[in-house]
């Protein structure tokens, strides 16, 4: 097949591209160009092109940068600013999976006569009763559907995981015995475009005006303390939210934006028996019932029920689990925790 | 080169053969534009990446670190220029250092600070310096000293900036070092190095200089981008293999070249020390470089002597090539405290890797003829 093998100058995606390879594809190498501005994450900064650039030159296959940075800003920065300003917690790098690599990338990559694209994510693609589906990757510390659980029929059919089916370590062996320069490369951990620098308070901070809330008691309501940015404070959030030391462990367990109120208290109090989940995607058909249902990167998946509630689906734990913070993703799979079913965003 | 006795190898150095032969076919053939998108321009991109990773091996920095310049004074400049205009702050540097320097911490009202007798830089009076300047943003001192050849202690001077302005970034000239010394023992000890292709065996118009990681600086060139926005402009492809492959072999040859031309050079001061009374070698063996043999000689005017050596086709030059042709005695001498009479019979003489034990006694022959003659001539009038 040929193969449009995405390129992010990472490790895992250098090794990708090595498996095609060796596979017998016709493999090329494209890096997104999405972020213009200031990277330090070690994904998508000029020093992340040289690498790929580097890598794909070691394995002797083409390798172009396509330039999507207007799309990056219209379907994953500007959201991720407007989410905060609104009191939501969003995860841009599910919006760029959605809209980038698995949209503009595909319809590219369609558009250039590729068979297939493929990412250096750790996780499968398998066919199931007679439909494709995400399923986790080898390597339980490193499983990466979650971020992919948006995957439809149609990109399923023509999307590769080629690392999926090994382990983290396993993915570093064989870049070190094939010499690839990323062997050794740290993982890329956060948003491309929030710098380790500045962090997220200086990429927000100069985007949106950051309002000051009072910080309160869950119990009786007592004045607390203050934060400088009410859109920084997410739900469960622990630290960082003006709190004196000592005295027992407080969590974020409300959010007011009207009164600019933080409520905070017992961890219990973070406890629900269900949440309801908008936007939702399916794999190949809704479904309900019992499921496992996960809704952070890298959280573990939790038994509930799923049930259609209008265009919403609302989950019932099992037994009850922390709220999840509105914007975050959550994701079905199977009662056997193997295939994602599908996913929204938690209301 | 055949018809000169070429002793003047600190101004420039044949290219080494290999070097060439790396650079024809991006002059023939392989011209592509290495910023294009095509797999034309790719090829060309790969030759200047796999060129990086060289230098970046013989120099002991990574290749992200190193920025291809067009020249050893682009180098200086952005170092020293563009490490102000970004920061902010002073600039200081060593009063004998190549003007490629000297003048851009003139330009920006930067202090200098004084040398010893050799001409390294004084340890105590740059501490004095440093302690005495606020917001101090880089300090230049250069490697080793392109008239005289001395050898500056860069550990050292790591030390002192530490000590007395840690926020201090520190440059070397590192132009005349390459073919001299292990450039990776010096790395560790800088934020920004420069080096000069034509100055070990690698074509002109080509140069680099080395930002380590946190050394930050404003571009000297700004446009199309090319070197992660460092410095814009379309990549001299040849020069670049050029000069990679030339510095590859320096390093490669560089202990066994030291003991051969060490040779020579004590082998031509030492003859003429002995043939002509009144000649100085102006900086000890100890102290400097193997192929330098920088001359002060009593009672004679260099330009005369250059002269008479241009008559007899022997390339040799007075203070650093690119100084204006004045009576004007060098800075580096007036630094070293070395008098204005016995600077003005000041020659350098330097060797290297093509030197042979004929350029050195033809050297002796015609230096010792000139300088009788100049001074039986003076005598008399």
């Amino acid at each position: 097949m040929k193969v449009l093998m995405a390129l992010s100058g990472g490790v895992d995606s250098s090794v990708a591209a090595a498996e095609l390879i060796s596979d017998g594809h016709e493999v090329v190498g494209i890096t997104m160009r999405l972020w213009g501005g200031e990277s330090d994450t070690g994904c998508c900064s000029i020093a992340d092109v040289d690498d790929a650039r580097r890598v794909a030159q070691q394995l002797d296959i083409d390798h172009l940068v396509f330039n999507f940075t207007d799309d990056f800003n219209t379907h994953v920065v500007d959201p991720y600013v407007q989410a905060h300003r609104n009191g939501l917690t969003p995860n841009p790098c599910i919006e760029c999976n959605r809209h980038l690599k698995f949209d503009r990338l595909s319809e590219r990559a369609d558009l250039l006569g590729f068979d297939a694209v493929a990412t250096g994510h750790h996780a499968r693609v398998v066919q199931h009763d007679g439909a494709w589906f995400v399923a986790r990757g080898a390597d339980p510390a490193k499983d990466q559907s979650y971020v992919v659980h948006m995957l439809p029929q149609r990109e399923l059919a023509r999307t590769l995981f080629p690392i999926g089916h090994m382990t983290k370590t396993q993915v570093r062996e064989k870049a070190t015995a094939l010499g690839l320069r990323t062997a050794a490369k740290p993982d890329s951990q956060d948003v491309c475009f929030i710098t380790d620098g500045g962090g997220r308070v200086a990429f927000l901070g100069s985007r949106i005006p950051f309002r000051s809330a009072q910080v309160v008691d869950a119990v009786d309501g007592s004045a607390l303390g203050e934060v400088d940015a009410l859109e920084m404070v997410t739900l469960g959030q622990r630290r960082g939210i003006g709190l004196a030391g000592g005295g027992p462990k407080r969590y974020v367990v409300g959010i007011d934006h009207a009164s600019a109120t933080v409520t905070v208290g017992d961890e219990s109090l973070l406890l629900c028996d269900s949440i309801a989940v908008r936007n939702v995607v399916w794999a190949h058909q809704p479904v309900v019932g019992a499921m496992a249902v996960q809704c952070s990167a890298h959280g573990a998946a939790q038994s509930g029920h799923l049930a259609q509630a209008g265009d919403q689906i609302v989950v019932t734990w099992d037994s009850a689990q922390r709220r999840v913070a509105p914007g975050q993703s959550v994701v079905f799979y199977d009662a056997s925790n193997t295939y994602v079913l599908g996913g929204g965003i938690a209301v | 080169m055949a018809a000169y006795t070429y002793l003047d190898h600190a101004a420039t150095t044949p290219m080494r053969p290999q070097a060439v032969a790396a650079m024809l076919p991006f002059l023939s053939e392989r011209f592509a534009n290495p910023s294009g998108s095509h797999r034309f321009a790719r090829e060309a991109r790969r030759a200047i990446d796999e060129a990086r990773d060289v230098v970046a091996g013989v120099i002991g920095c990574r290749p992200g670190e190193v920025v291809f310049t067009g020249s050893g004074t682009e180098a200086d400049n952005t170092a020293v220029l563009g490490s102000v205009a970004r920061r902010g702050g002073t600039s200081l540097c060593s009063a004998t250092e190549h003007h490629a320097v000297l003048e851009c911490v003139h330009s920006l009202g930067g202090h200098v600070v004084g040398v010893d007798a050799t001409g390294a830089v004084d340890l105590g009076a740059l501490a004095v310096a440093l302690d005495a300047t606020v917001d101090v943003t880089v300090v230049s001192v250069m490697a080793v000293n392109n008239e005289v050849g001395t050898i500056n202690d860069l550990a050292a001077v790591r030390k002192v900036v530490r000590r007395h302005a840690p926020r201090a970034l520190l440059h070397t000239d590192a132009v005349q070092a390459a073919s001299w010394l292990d450039l990776r023992a010096i790395t560790p000890h800088v934020d920004f190095l420069s080096l000069s292709a034509h100055k070990f065996g690698g074509p002109k118009g080509v140069g680099l200089l080395v930002a380590r990681e946190g050394a930050s600086f404003a571009p000297t060139l700004i446009g199309g981008g090319q070197e992660a926005e460092r410095r814009s402009g379309t990549h001299n492809v040849g020069g670049i293999v050029a000069m990679a492959e030339a510095l590859r072999l320096t390093d490669a040859t560089r202990t066994a070249d030291i003991e051969r031309i060490a040779v020579l050079r004590d082998r031509l001061v030492d003859g003429l020390v002995a043939r002509v009374p009144g000649v100085h070698e102006t900086v000890a063996r100890d102290r400097k470089v193997a192929g330098s043999a920088h001359l002060c000689i009593e009672g004679i005017e260099n330009e005369a002597l250059l002269f008479m050596l241009d008559e007899a086709s022997v390339c040799a030059s007075a203070a650093a090539a690119c100084a204006a042709g004045a009576m004007e005695p060098s800075h580096v001498l007036a630094a070293m405290g070395v008098s204005r009479d016995l600077a003005l019979g000041a020659v350098r003489f330097s060797l290297g890797v093509t030197t042979t034990e004929a350029d050195a006694e033809r050297g002796i022959d015609v230096v010792a003829e000139a300088v009788q003659r100049l001074r039986r001539v003076r005598v008399t009038s």
